[in-house]
Parts: structure tokens; sequence; C-alpha cells
């Protein structure tokens, strides 16, 4: 089944001097993990805030859910949910309180049961009654991502989700990514953790100088470079894994 | 309807903020509550203003003192909004756009409504003794929230623009003062002829003439119209601007 839910066509995007896509094009299946890789201000946030109706390109077109991001910016954030590069949350709200207001806002049907099971998927349902600003940065983006999945949205744009988190919270939210993609939410992230690409994208595209220089499965892009060399060498524990070894089994602070 | 609906609910969520940090709404009304002090026990015996009790002539300034510093408020609250992309956030939620705005108009309607409320009860221990029926009450809270609302809508603007939460609350500090230069404190017919020109003609003496007029029963005349026309049109021109900054940037 192809089901093309994003599709992007020649976007191009300036900021007074700064030209920062020029002619940008691709297309996001249902279902699909899409990274979007690049280097500082190489435009990722700039795509995403198109995406997500919060910016308007200068030319091309970009549609999500078969919605025009500019002639039908209301029904496109009927199907999306946003979690930006900054967390965004209220901090003198609790966490239950954020997760309430955003699910009223979303018009769900279980205000504190949406609330309930995302605290406990997030690691929060010990710090759900107390003030976000009491939280640390890891807590509250977990909570920001958790807001973002209110009312399962179709299509979830994740900008830099783990950045700042540990290492057993990124492997939640990776494993939370998974399952959504399974249950066919489409996903757009971008990421600065190249192996956070490798182990969750479908699909990879690399944003360089304003257009996307390679965009393809892991194993296209691994077709691109050399045949690697094969060395035999001795498998030494990576420090995430030393690091998951010795904390493992405390999930949920 | 979706926007009262989306609106309710962020008014509800501003309202945790004030009752968690109910120092905003106390800072705003002490400045106030001094200022009558001052003017009560110290610089009123020596002024004259052929209503014998000073705290009645005065309560109108005080509470639009009030009100002028309490919407430096909202545009810090607005402030923090947009900077902590709390805006941004709501802004990519199928939710209606203007009810974020208007969340936080209710907002400032409300928390300046406490403040008022607060220095009124002050004034009555001071000794103010109103005259008005239920009616011109009425016609008070009316005309003080329609200037709170032409205020607040000013304060949008600094709030969507400012660049630091000093710079979002600042713009309040000539509305402050515009109470000091009318006849909130003493009679205009006592100023230099300059001075008093522009004492009658700015907004604060027709509200302040006919909000002391509707609380001491007397006849208000035509200057009601004008305290209402001014409201109404600076709510206008405000509401414009802030609209179009709000499109702008958003
Ligand atoms: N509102 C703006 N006004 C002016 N320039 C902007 C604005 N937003 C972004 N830019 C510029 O556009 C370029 C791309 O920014 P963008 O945030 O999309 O990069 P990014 O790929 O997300 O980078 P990072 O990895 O650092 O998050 C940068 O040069 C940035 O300075
Ligand atoms: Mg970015």
């Amino acid at each position: 089944m192809t089901d093309t839910v994003i599709d992007v066509e020649a976007l191009c995007k300036s900021f007074k001097t700064t030209k920062v896509l020029s002619g940008v094009d691709f297309q996001v299946q249902r279902g699909e993990i899409f990274a979007l890789l690049g280097s500082n201000g190489a435009g990722k946030t700039t795509t995403i805030k198109i995406l997500s109706t919060l910016l308007q390109p200068d030319s091309g077109s970009a549609s999500v859910c078969g919605f025009d991001v500019v002639r039908d910016p209301k029904k496109v954030r009927e199907c999306i949910s946003l979690t930006g590069q900054f967390t965004a949350v209220d901090g003198l709200l609790t966490g239950r309180e954020n997760l309430r207001m955003i699910a009223r806002l979303r018009g769900v049907m279980d205000v504190n049961r949406t609330a309930d099971t995302l605290l406990a998927r997030f690691g929060l349902t010990t710090a759900a009654n107390r003030r976000v600003n009491t939280y640390s940065g890891g807590m509250a983006r977990r909570l920001d991502i958790a807001m973002s999945l209110v009312g399962t949205p179709a299509v979830l744009f994740l900008d830099e989700p783990t950045t700042g988190l540990d290492p057993e919270a990124r492997l939640e939210v990776w494993q939370t990514v998974r399952d959504l993609a399974g249950g066919g939410t489409t996903i757009l992230l971008t990421t600065q953790h190249l192996e956070e690409a490798e182990q969750l994208a479908d699909k990879i595209a690399i944003l360089h100088g304003g257009q996307l220089i390679a965009e393809g499965t892991l194993s296209e892009l691994k077709k691109l470079f050399p045949p690697a060399k094969v060395e035999y060498i001795e498998k030494q524990p990576s420090l995430e894994e030393i690091f998951l070894a010795i904390v493992g089994g405390k999930v949920g602070k | 309807m979706k926007v009262i609906r989306d609106t309710g609910i962020l008014f509800t969520r501003s309202m945790y903020h004030i009752f968690r940090s109910p120092d905003t709404i106390l800072t705003v009304a002490i400045t106030p509550v001094a200022i009558m002090l001052l003017f009560v026990y110290v610089f009123g015996g020596a002024i004259q203003t052929g209503e014998g009790n000073y705290v009645n002539y005065l309560l109108p300034g005080i509470l639009l003192i009030a009100i002028a510093s309490g919407i430096s408020y909202t545009a810090v609250r607005l402030f923090s909004d947009v900077q902590t992309g709390f805006f941004q956030r709501m802004h990519s939620m199928p939710i209606a756009r203007s009810s974020v705005l208007w969340g936080h108009v209710l907002t400032s309607l409300f928390s300046n409504a406490l403040s008022v409320t607060l220095i009124v009860l002050v004034a009555f221990l001071m000794g103010f003794r109103p005259a008005a029926g239920v009616l011109q009450w009425l016609a008070v809270v009316g005309i003080l929230a329609l200037f709170t609302l032409a205020l607040t809508w000013v304060a949008v603007i600094p709030g969507l623009c400012a660049k630091t939460a000093e710079g979002a609350g600042v713009f309040s500090y000539p509305l402050i003062f515009l109470p000091f230069i009318s006849s909130a404190f003493v009679p205009t017919a006592s100023m230099p002829t300059a001075v008093r020109i522009f004492a009658e003609h700015q907004p604060v003496t027709s509200i302040v003439d006919t909000v002391r007029s509707l609380l001491l029963s007397q006849p208000v005349g035509n200057g009601i119209w004008v305290a209402l026309a001014w409201c109404l049109g600076i709510a206008a021109v405000a509401y414009f601007f802030a609209m179009r900054v709000y499109r702008r940037f958003f």
C-alpha cells in the first residue's frame, strides 16, 4: 500500500538575506518513519515549521494528509502534532494539568485517562502532580513529547526529540515512535544523533545547502559509499551498553 | 462554539497562573493603595476639592492607576507565552486561533477586577462612602471594564513584539502617570492654563469625573459619552493594531 501522507515539492524559503531552502522535494508514506538530517542551520526546523503551518513557504508546495499547508492550514492542523525543537510546556501547571489542557483543547473524550496513560508511558506518574518548572530538563522534554501524542494524531513531527534525554528515556522514546509507526502514524523527525536515524528511520534524507543531497533507506545510502572493509576487532562494550547495564531496570524515575 | 470553548480552556489555564502567583494581584494593588494613603493622609489636608471626603474624590483615579499598572502583567504573560513556545504549540493545534489571545484578554479583565476590588475594600476602611445605587454601580463596573479592555489591547502589542520581559512591561509607565495630570487628584481649575488644557482633554479626566459622579450619585452630564468614546476609541484602534501585529508574527 503506497499512500503518500507528506508531499513536499520544490519547497523554497528565505529569511531576508539567508536562503534556507532552495527546492526541497520528498514524500513520506503512511506509517513510515522519515528522518531528516543536516548540520546546524541546514533548515530542518524551517521545513518542520512549514509543514506544521507555523511558517509560510516562499514558493513550492507542501501537503499533509492531502491538504495544502498554505490553502488549508486548518485541515492540516487537524491531522498533525508537533514537538518543537525547544520544549514548550507550561511551567506553572503540573504535568497532569498540562496533558489535561491539551486533551481538552483537542476534544479528547476521556481527558483523565488520556493524561494518566501518557504519564505512565513516559515515566512521569510520580511527578504528575508537581509543577513542571520543578522538573529536570529531560523530564520536561518527555512531558513535551507526551503532550504531542494526545489525541493520536495521524502525523507526528518531532524536531530533535531526544536531545537532552538520558539513554533510557531515549530508548523509551524510540520504542514509542516504533509503536506509533506500527499503528499507522506517520513520523517525520530530525536528529543530530545519527544512531537514532539508523535505529529508527525507514527512510533518511540529508539536507545540505538548501537541498536534499541524499535520500533513501539506510541500505540504499550505504550503497552510495564503497563497500565496507572487513576488519576483525575485539568487540568492546560501548559506553551506552555499560551505562544501561549499570542503571538498567531502574526505568521510570 | 469552538472559539468560546477554547478561550474558556485557556482562560482556566491562566487562572491557575494567577492563583499560583497571587503576588501579581498584590503588587498591582499595593502601589495604588500606597498612593492613596499618601494623598489622603499626607497631602489631602492641603487639597481643596469642594468634596468634603477626599477618599471619595480620589478613589476613581487610584483605580485607573491600578488598571494601568495591572495590564503590564498582561503584556508580560503574553510575552512569556511567545518566548516559551507555548504560542507555537497552540498554533500547530486544531484550535480556534483567536482563542489564544482572547484567553489572555479575559485573564486581564479578571485579574484587574481582583486588584480593583481589593483597593475598593481598602478605600472603605479609609472612609470611602459612596452614594451610588445598583444601576450606578453597574455603570461604574462597565466603564472600568471597558477601560481595562481598551488598555489590554494596547498591552497585547508590546506583549507580542517585545524582546525582553522588562520591555514588555515598561510601556505602562506613561499610562500610570496620566492620572496625575488629570482631575484625579486635584480639580483641573487649579492648574496653569497649558497643563489645564491638556488635563481637560485627555481620556483620564472624563473617565475619572464620570466614575466619581456615578459613585457619589451626582449627574454625569455629557461627560459619560466622552468617557465611553475614549474607551471605545482606544479599544478599537489598539485592537486593530494588535491584530495586525498578531497576523504578521504568527
Ligand atoms: N525567523 C527567522 N529569521 C531569520 N532567520 C531565520 C529564522 N529562522 C531560521 N532562520 C535561519 O534559517 C537557517 C535555518 O534554520 P533552522 O532552524 O531551520 O536550522 P536547523 O536545521 O533546524 O538547525 P539546528 O540543527 O541548529 O536546529 C539558519 O541560518 C537560521 O539562522
Ligand atoms: Mg532546528
